[in-house]
């Protein structure tokens, strides 16, 4: 099996767009992963049909018990994270600030703060007409998502291990939910776009990807509206020996195959369709050059 | 006031509004820009020039083998698996560690103290005589953004006016960095990710009581079903900024519109009287 994760440093480049495409038009089975669990969007492009849901818990979270409490306050100036709160006379955790360290539980000595589970997510597994999808629901606000990425992964591994392909779609950022994507993929495929926002971002999560010795690729999304700065960004890539397998053309096709709810190849031959095309082409080429160097 | 610009959706356009916001506010009185997305912060990139730079550092266990006794309770009660206590030694992975202190206090024979790590960096620059730029970095392959975004908005505090630009998504990075704001601009784009983003960002600000309005950024004017949700949800759409391939450009090559465009400060400047209308705060 072969995984690849698309990502991209900076937010809104395309991924999710891309990564739909791709779903299309590479060859052999696949299982498909949403790994932006923050603001999933896959799914609005694949039609999936849900098979299966599954409570994600995750840290556990301090809670404080009135009626324990004597109020002497060791648990506030003992927590890092700001998260114990006066409200009305009574001490309370935020469950948004509470990274469930269990330092409360220890210093209170009436021992009236426990660690409870708590659901911050939901894991969704579903069927697409391109093979499995493993999607979540994040709770707003609610963190943890480095460990839901990783329990998104290992259902699609221990679900869909057999399949040829593993096609993630990414998080934006360099932190822990993108770490958590990248570890022990044999390819990332970096989606940029021309601006000096997308030439930086792009810098730093290769960065990033190279301390996990992934195959990196690079693919500009609206290469055209910026020639000069598109340049820049291949001449960079050049030099940093990093291919670039694809350059898509800014097409208002795309945006309204996503209103459409569908990959902008399934309507037909838009420019960056075809642009596209020619992508998924090359990225099998080097797909299956990772595969002969495992 | 304390005025965040978030979105759930990346790539919608917060870097631009807050910048554009601050260089305009910033002619006529003291304002503080902060880039809370410490993963990819981009406004320096806007905003070029000299600054001053210091280490953001969080503290990490350090143990004296020589008084440990390899009993194993700060790995027992670390709850995030940072500790592996062995017959003859322990093993720290500083990446799982969220500096909360918990070992040196169960250690029995006090033999874990603490030692500030790197995790980012702070630059802090003066790009116009009344603006204050504070970017936070995370150290690339670190895995902890809040540190970095706690340390950029205490080096706010005493700031009156301040514009606070987050990371994408929702969850830690972008909690910890609209918390405590006055008012939190959401901006959107007129496409179903973009609203479905919105939908998740407004329950966030929702949760953390923080009042909110709306920007619709590279409008193609098939707004109907963003207006239809803000209306439903109490959500005043503050400024529509359509898409054209000039304004694509100038953000393209690190510009910003009301430098190149000088009409759009007005624009900006109004957006940011709403925000002071509906947090209820006195300009």
């Amino acid at each position: 099996m072969i995984r690849l994760a698309v990502i991209s440093g900076k937010g809104g480049t395309g991924k999710t767009m891309i990564t739909a495409a791709l779903s299309r038009l590479l060859g052999g089975t696949m299982v498909l992963a949403d790994c932006d669990v923050d603001a999933a969007n896959l799914e609005l492009l694949l039609s999936p049909h849900l098979l299966q849901t599954d409570p994600f818990m995750g840290m556990k979270n301090a809670v404080i018990d009135p009626a324990t409490c004597v109020l002497c306050g060791e648990c506030e100036a003992r927590c890092r994270f700001d998260a114990v709160e006066t409200q009305e006379g009574t001490y309370h955790i935020s469950p948004l600030r509470c990274e469930g360290c269990a330092v409360c539980t220890q210093v209170c000595p009436v021992s009236a703060i426990s660690m409870q589970p708590r659901q911050t997510g939901e894991i969704l597994y579903s069927e697409t007409c391109r093979g499995h999808l493993v999607h979540a629901r994040m709770v707003p606000g609610a963190g943890n998502s480095g460990l839901l990425v990783h329990a998104v992964k290992k259902t699609a591994l221990e679900r869909d291990g057999s399949c040829d392909l593993f096609l993630i779609d990414g998080p934006p950022g360099t932190g822990c939910p993108l770490i958590s994507t990248i570890s022990g993929v044999d390819a990332v495929l970096v989606v940029t776009e021309p601006s000096v926002s997308g030439l930086h971002d792009l810098q730093r999560v290769v960065t990033v990807c190279r301390q996990f010795r992934p195959r990196i690729l690079v693919a500009i999304n609206r290469f055209d509206l910026d020639l000069e700065k598109a340049g820049e960004i291949e001449v960079w890539c050049r030099r940093e020996n990093i291919p670039l397998i694809g350059k898509i053309p800014f097409d208002p096709a795309v945006i309204a195959s996503v209103r459409a709810g569908v990959p902008v190849t399934d309507t037909g031959p838009a420019p960056a369709a075809q642009a596209i095309q020619i992508l998924a082409a090359n990225l099998e080429q080097e797909l299956k050059q990772s595969g002969k160097q495992r | 006031m304390k005025l965040a610009v978030a979105s759930g959706k990346g790539g919608t356009g917060k870097s631009m509004v807050a910048a554009n916001l601050a260089f305009t506010l910033a002619w006529t009185e003291n304002i503080t820009l902060i880039d809370c997305d410490v993963e990819e912060p981009n406004l320096h990139l806007f905003f070029p020039g000299q600054h001053e730079e210091h280490d953001v550092t969080v503290p990490v266990p350090v143990i004296e083998e020589f008084a440990c006794k390899h009993c194993g309770k700060c790995s027992e009660f670390c709850q995030y698996g940072a500790l592996t206590v062995l017959p003859d030694r322990v093993l720290f992975f500083p990446e799982l560690c969220h500096s909360c202190g918990g070992c040196t206090l169960v250690c029995p024979k006090g033999a874990i103290h603490e030692t500030p790590k790197r995790v980012g960096t702070l630059s802090i620059s003066q790009p116009m005589p009344k603006l204050k730029l504070i970017t936070g970095t995370l150290d690339a392959g670190s895995p902890h953004a809040v540190p970095v975004i706690r340390e950029a908005k205490r080096e706010s505090v005493r700031d009156p006016e301040v514009i606070l630009d987050t990371a994408p998504g929702t969850s830690c990075p972008v909690v910890e960095a609209i918390d405590g704001s006055d008012f939190c601009i959401l901006v959107t784009e007129s496409t179903p990710f973009g609203l479905h983003d919105l939908q998740l960002a407004a329950d966030v600000v929702a949760r953390l009581g923080i009042p909110a309005g709306v920007v619709i950024n590279r409008s193609d004017g098939k707004d109907d079903d963003t207006i239809r949700f803000c209306v439903d949800h109490d959500l005043e759409i503050l400024l529509t900024i359509p898409f054209s391939r000039e304004i694509a450009a100038i953000q393209g090559k690190g510009d910003l519109l009301c430098r190149a465009r000088p009409e759009w400060q007005k624009e900006f400047a109004a957006l940011a009287l709403k925000c002071r209308a509906l947090a209820g705060v006195e300009p």
